[in-house]
């Protein structure tokens, strides 16, 4: 079959290749699970739609509210570099940077690792966590989706044909606020989370008064755990709540049996990583 | 079908090449271009013997389409020696940091990106860094040694 390759300079074009080349088009961003899946014939696309040319999918800004869009097709390299995102997300900052080698980090998005569908994507629970809203632009112009609406299933996303993920939008948050991610892996890098767990929260005069908790790899998708999150809020993060939100954390995972870990491990482990990972948000805050 | 017609630069050098739209970067440079130095020890991102620089980043050239190289600067290990060995390159030699050498071009395109960005790193810096770049025969010790001596003798010159 002809392949063809294109790289609009606006999103527009794009949306228009994209959506031309019908079911058989695929958009590159830094490829490094594009060309993994070709490569391995598990994908042959008919056009490729290269989106780094694309100014809006390829910066950072600060939003007039004090946030901050980060466009999908920006690297984890850019990312960490950014000298403010690092300080206010730092959670998002350190998922995005566990996914791959230095070589893949110069390359691996956001965008892509949210719209390759793996629900052991790492930077997806900490964007989960953070409350990120995803700006999508298609055929029938643009939306906006919370990002853990995103995912379907293991591959699968909310997206109509011819949609095309534009950016992540964090929201401003008050003093005393972080947020962090840990995975679980059974090597110190380069391997897939067994569970990963993001937190982000606020924390005033010692009492958590925000929080939101997202968990990869225990279900088909990606998992905003609410209940995790009631179980923090109002309390001092003293050990009764974090064992409560542990406890929310472990009753959300409907995980999948495999060489990397039972499901009675990975169910164990994702309360034990709310845990950690509460508490590193929460120093991180200055409360804890 | 049609190829594609590229322009880019590689090795400081302007450089022209046809490609399938689906052709690795690393395919095109071994093949067409004859630039061999960079390996391919697995084609799926895992191992780093493919890698170069994409405008001053280090990338595995397996993972990058060769239409991408379109208007930007690549760098391959041709081109780390200038008149003399590149001191990383004249270390590696001197303490045999390699046995069958399938890593080690893409060992010192990772190595001399990091010691660019950060001529002081800690041991555990380098390993990470380098986590990316597998090698089967050395074992690691002597790779990371060599990288934490140019270090130091580079910054010594300094
Ligand atoms: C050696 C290696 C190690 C890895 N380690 C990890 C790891 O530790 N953790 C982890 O989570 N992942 C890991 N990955 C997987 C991969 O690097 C990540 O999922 C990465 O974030 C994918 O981003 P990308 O930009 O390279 O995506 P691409 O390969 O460009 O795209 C991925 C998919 O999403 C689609 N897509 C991309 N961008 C958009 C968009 N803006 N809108 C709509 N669709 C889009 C593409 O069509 C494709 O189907 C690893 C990969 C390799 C090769
Ligand atoms: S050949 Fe590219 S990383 Fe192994
Ligand atoms: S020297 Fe043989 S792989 Fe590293």
């Amino acid at each position: 079959m002809d392949v063809h390759y294109v790289a609009p300079k606006t999103l527009d074009e794009a949306v228009r290749a994209f959506a031309a080349a019908a079911g058989t088009g695929r958009i590159l961003a830094g490829g490094t699970d594009l060309l993994v899946q070709m490569r391995n014939g598990v994908v042959s696309p008919g056009t490729i739609v290269d989106i780094k040319k694309i100014g809006e999918l390829t910066t950072i800004e600060e939003t007039k509210e004090g946030g901050f869009r980060i466009g999908a097709a920006v690297s984890g390299a850019v990312l960490r570099e950014h000298p403010k995102i690092r300080k206010v997300w730092p959670g998002v900052v350190e998922a995005t940077n566990l996914i791959g080698s230095t070589q893949v980090q110069g390359r691996a998005t956001p965008g892509g690792n949210l719209c390759n569908g793996s629900p052991a994507g790492d930077s997806v629970p900490a964007m989960v966590a953070a409350g990120a809203i995803v700006t999508i632009q298609g055929p029938n112009g643009r939306r906006e989706l919370p990002v853990e609406k995103v995912p379907k299933g293991p591959g699968r996303l909310n997206l109509e044909p011819g949609e095309i993920v534009v950016s992540f939008t964090l929201p401003s948050r008050p003093k005393g606020s972080s947020d962090a991610y840990l995975r679980m892996i059974p090597r110190t890098e380069m391997d897939i989370a067994v569970v990963g767990c993001g937190v982000s929260l606020t924390i005033d005069n010692g009492t958590c008064t925000a929080a939101r908790v997202g968990l990869g790899a225990v279900a088909p998708t990606v998992l905003l755990v609410e209940e995790a999150a009631r179980a923090l809020i109002g309390s001092k993060l003293d050990d009764a709540a974090l064992a409560k939100a542990a406890a929310a954390c472990s009753a959300a995972c409907c995980p999948i049996d495999d060489k990397r870990g039972t499901i009675a491990y990975r169910t164990k482990v994702a309360g034990v990583l709310l845990k950690r990972t509460a508490l590193i948000a929460a120093e991180r805050a200055g409360g804890k | 079908m049609a190829k594609l017609h590229v322009s880019t630069t590689i090795n400081g050098e302007p450089q022209e090449f046809l490609c399938d739209a689906d052709q690795s970067m690393l395919d095109v440079l071994r093949g067409p271009l004859g630039l061999t130095g960079a390996k391919e020890g697995c084609g799926t991102g895992d191992c780093g013997a493919c890698t170069i620089t994409l405008n001053g980043r280090i990338v595995c050239s397996c993972l990058m389409l060769a239409a991408e190289a379109e208007g930007q600067k690549i760098g391959t290990i041709e081109g780390m020696a200038g008149e003399d060995l590149h001191p990383l390159q004249q270390k590696f030699l001197e303490s045999a940091a390699l046995q069958c050498g399938i890593c080690t071009p893409g060992v010192l395109m990772a190595a001399r990106a990091l010691l660019e960005k950060n001529p002081d790193p800690t041991e555990h810096e380098v390993r990470f860094w380098l986590a990316g770049n597998l090698c089967r025969c050395t074992g690691y010790d002597k790779i990371i040694r060599a990288v934490m001596e140019t270090a130091a003798e580079m910054r010594a010159a300094r």
